[in-house]
């Protein structure tokens, strides 16, 4: 380690920052309304949904089911692709460090984004299908009204204002991704 | 001429009594100062109050949960008596906790709430309260604000000394005011000197869980126990007790038990009794009551009836009881924070007397005795005496300490509350109360550490206070500001049934503590159901068993057929919500009990008879959301005979 240029260093550090994904959330959505003091709230992680308090999830599927949204969901597919693909380029970022080519620092800064915005995709994708696909025998109905939270920012649903913003996990990803373009900056001019 | 002067002063009297009337008589000062006066009492919308007060019901036999200094009401919660709106007494799982030895009990006469201490200090874990008229003592878990245990006492009538807390919660006491035969047996009423006895039964408080019972009874002479107070800090392991009818009068009690120009002070040495019970020195006798506990995790409570008591005779077990003189029928029994100074109101007395637990200790050890009666020791009045305040008011009644040094004695009959300095005796300040005070209350100001900013006294009587409401006009309690030199009124408001005394805290020893709802994994109700998919009928002779659950915004199963006229219809009720503030009721037309009110993750359960064959609806009695009005479902009741299956349905599934 003490021999590293300075760019492997940033590079390894960075891959290691992507570990704490494995436990610390990566985005928050919480529902504030007068009744609720203290706001319900789900922690997205990488591999599950997580109340914020205890109870939060069975509660907000508990006023979903009037409107006709779906409960929110126990296991889904990304649970078990995002901790592989988290896991991946954690090791790859490991091995690029250690290798210590810049090129390969940008090729891991172009996939990690890539990946991100699928990620990112996906997640839009099945939030839009969350507040939209909505049980046809829903006890309240109100026309046009969709219940999509947001993916990032505040907005207002009927009488919740929900926030939807990055979490702790999230700090770590961004520190992780903007090591890596500067592991690559640092040795662009280097031949 | 010498009339119309006459006549003229006469009118000019009368003019200057009715502006004094109306000056005086609201006791509250009028113009900027009356603003100010609101402003101490002012909890503006969503901010909460400062303290805790648990006011007792009286004859309404429950427990009010106030605040302070607003005065606002959060909850009555029920212990001696049923309550419909919380189904308390009314479902299966609290009946069992008014069983005593005389049967089912629907009501009780609540007196003094007294919450748990820890080295003399307000620990904020339970609140106490005696039941006067089928002597028993409550116990409140300050978690959940529910009653989880009453226990009764036997060879005892009209326990009215009691519970009084010691130190570390040791023990709570239950005194009877009304001596009884002990065994209860068939004599001539006549009989009584002599032969009548007081019980004085030591409660031992387990402390981890709170759990009582009866470690001892002092078997004492019939005299009237009326008060009582424990040994504070110095005098930690004693226990006062104030009697009146030392004349043991059997009638007309207001003359005859009004004779003598002293009654005593028991003081009674618990931890000396304690060693005369390890030593055997005590008598097991038969005897029959009951003790009830719930417990949380099952939801339920259990009626255990109990069959023996040990008791010792004071006569026999020397230093345990001492008499110290106290005139004219004393009430209130009070000892200050340091434990010095024992305080009894006389209450056809002038004067408030004050002993010293120094002197009565020194006493003691010369064995400076003025006789004895019934084997006990009499101490001599002036031996004990540490000082009198004199002519304060008229019958005294209770004081209450506010840690500075100062009491504060209410006066029934000159209707006014009385600041006195301790060791000098002299009155510092006088407020009248609207009307007629009974006892008072400094949020722990009964324990080592008074938390003396306000001062609570309760009214025996309101007349013209409030608006009126027929003939039964509302009792009511009214707030001094007590933080500076002169007493304040600040406040008055209505209380439930009669205040007889209250106890009160800082809020953040008892709110942090608060539970927000049952956990539905933790339920261990026997006909619990945990999820709608577990729901189901079951039939056992002509017993049909219902296992419901409740969750916004419907019951499953909703449609139930098979029931058949005779049928006995348990109704076993989960509320499957875990949040907080959302409980479901349910109520059942024709059902001869009361609704169930079912807090998330519990079950209850109420009982069902069908008269006659019909469809029969129930509902859900909490508007629990925006859909609570369809929450909803039906019974269908077949003649006996009929063969429809039993069958039950939510949404068809
Ligand atoms: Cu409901």
């Amino acid at each position: 380690m003490l021999n590293m240029k300075k760019s492997q260093i940033m590079m390894v550090v960075g891959a290691l920052l992507l570990l704490p994904l494995f436990f610390l959330p990566l985005w928050k959505i919480t529902l504030n309304a007068p009744q609720y003091p203290i706001p319900l709230g789900v922690n997205i992680h990488i591999n599950k949904l997580a109340d914020v308090h205890e109870g939060d999830m069975q509660n907000l599927n508990l006023l979903n089911h009037y409107i006709g949204m779906k409960s929110l969901p126990e296991g889904m597919k990304e649970f078990v692709i995002f901790p592989v693909v988290v896991l991946v380029m954690s090791i790859l970022g490991l091995i690029f460090g250690f290798v210590g080519k810049k090129n390969q620092y940008l090729f891991w800064f172009i996939l990690i984004g890539l990946l991100g915005a699928a990620g990112l995709y996906d997640f839009y994708i099945w939030m839009y299908d969350y507040g939209h696909n909505l049980d046809p025998r829903a006890a309240i109905k109100i026309p046009g009204q969709m219940y999509q939270p947001p993916i990032f920012g505040t907005k207002n649903i009927m009488n919740f204002k929900v926030d939807s913003y990055p979490a702790l996990g999230a700090y770590f990803l961004f520190t992780s991704i903007f090591l890596s373009l500067a592991a690559y900056l640092k040795d662009r001019k280097t031949p | 001429m010498r009339i119309a002067k006459i006549s003229i002063i006469f009118l000019g009297l009368s003019m200057l009594m009715i502006s004094c009337g109306s000056n005086n008589g609201n006791g509250a000062t009028g113009g900027a100062l009356q603003g100010n006066i609101a402003a101490k009492t002012y909890v503006a919308p969503g901010e909460k109050d400062e303290f805790y007060a648990f006011i007792s019901g009286g004859f309404s036999g429950q427990l009010a949960v106030h605040g302070l200094p607003s005065g606002r009401l959060f909850k009555v919660i029920p212990v001696f008596s049923v309550d419909g709106e919380k189904a308390y007494g009314f479902n299966e799982e609290t009946k069992p906790m008014l069983n005593t030895s005389f049967g089912f009990i629907p009501w009780g006469d609540s007196h003094h709430p007294d919450l748990s201490q820890t080295n003399g200090i307000i620990d904020g874990r339970w609140c106490f309260i005696n039941e006067n008229n089928t002597p028993r003592v409550a116990r409140i878990d300050l978690t959940t604000f529910e009653t989880v245990e009453i226990i009764e006492l036997p060879n005892s009538a009209g326990n009215h000394s009691s519970p009084y807390v010691t130190d570390n919660t040791e023990y709570v006491v239950a005194g009877t005011r009304f001596g009884v035969p002990v065994p209860q047996r068939d004599m001539p009423i006549d009989d009584y000197k002599g032969n009548f006895k007081g019980a004085l039964s030591f409660i031992k408080v387990d402390p981890e869980d709170g759990g009582m019972n009866i470690e001892f009874q002092v078997l004492m002479p019939g005299f009237d126990y009326d008060k009582a107070h424990p040994g504070r800090g110095k005098s930690h392991g004693w226990m006062f007790f104030t009697t009146y009818n030392a004349e043991e009068a059997n009638t007309l009690l207001e003359v005859n038990a009004s004779q003598l120009d002293k009654d005593f002070i028991a003081a009674v040495n618990w931890k000396k009794a304690e060693e005369y019970i390890k030593q055997g020195k005590f008598s097991t006798m038969e005897t029959n009551y009951a003790h009830n506990v719930y417990d949380e995790g099952t939801h339920s409570a259990t009626s255990t009836m109990v069959k023996e008591v040990r008791v010792i005779d004071p006569a026999e077990c020397p230093g345990v009881v001492y008499f110290m003189p106290m005139p004219k029928s004393p009430h209130g029994c009070d000892v200050d924070p340091t434990g010095e100074y024992i305080v009894g109101s006389g209450k056809l007395s002038a004067n408030v007397t004050v002993h010293s637990f120094t002197k009565m200790m020194d006493a003691i050890k010369n064995e400076k005795f003025d006789g004895e009666r019934y084997g006990i020791p009499v101490l001599n009045f002036e031996d004990v005496l540490a000082g009198v305040v004199q002519q304060p008011g008229l019958g005294p009644l209770h004081t209450e300490f506010d840690g500075k040094g100062f009491a504060y004695t209410s006066f029934f009959i000159s209707s006014e509350v009385v600041k006195w300095k301790l060791g000098t005796w002299e009155v510092v300040d006088r407020k009248p109360t609207f009307y007629s005070v009974g006892h008072v209350m400094i949020p722990g100001g009964n324990s080592q550490q008074p938390f003396g900013k306000y001062l609570l006294a309760m009214n025996k009587i309101t007349k013209d206070r409030f608006l009126p409401t027929g003939p039964e006009v509302c009792q009511s309690a009214q707030l001094y500001d007590i933080s500076g030199d002169k007493m304040q009124l600040l406040l008055d408001f209505p209380t439930i049934g009669e205040p007889h005394y209250a106890a009160g805290c800082p809020a953040d020893l008892i709110a942090p503590n608060s539970k927000k709802i049952y956990k539905l994994e933790d339920n261990k109700h026997p006909y619990v159901t945990k999820s709608e998919k577990a729901t189901k009928v079951v039939r056992e002779g002509n017993e049909v068993h219902i296992y419901m659950t409740m969750i916004r915004s419907h019951f499953a199963p909703d449609n139930i057929e098979g029931v058949k006229v005779g049928d006995k219809v348990y109704f076993h009720v989960t509320n499957l919500e875990q949040d907080y503030d959302v409980p479901h009721g349910i109520a059942m037309i024709g059902a001869k009990t009361s609704e169930l009110l079912i807090m998330p993750g519990q079950t209850e359960t109420f009982t069902w008879e069908p008269r006659g064959p019909g469809v029969w609806p129930f509902y859900c009695t909490d508007f629990c959301s925006a859909l609570h009005q369809e929450m909803q479902g039906y019974v269908r009741v077949s003649a006996k005979d009929s063969d429809i299956k039993l069958s039950w349905s939510l949404d068809d599934e």
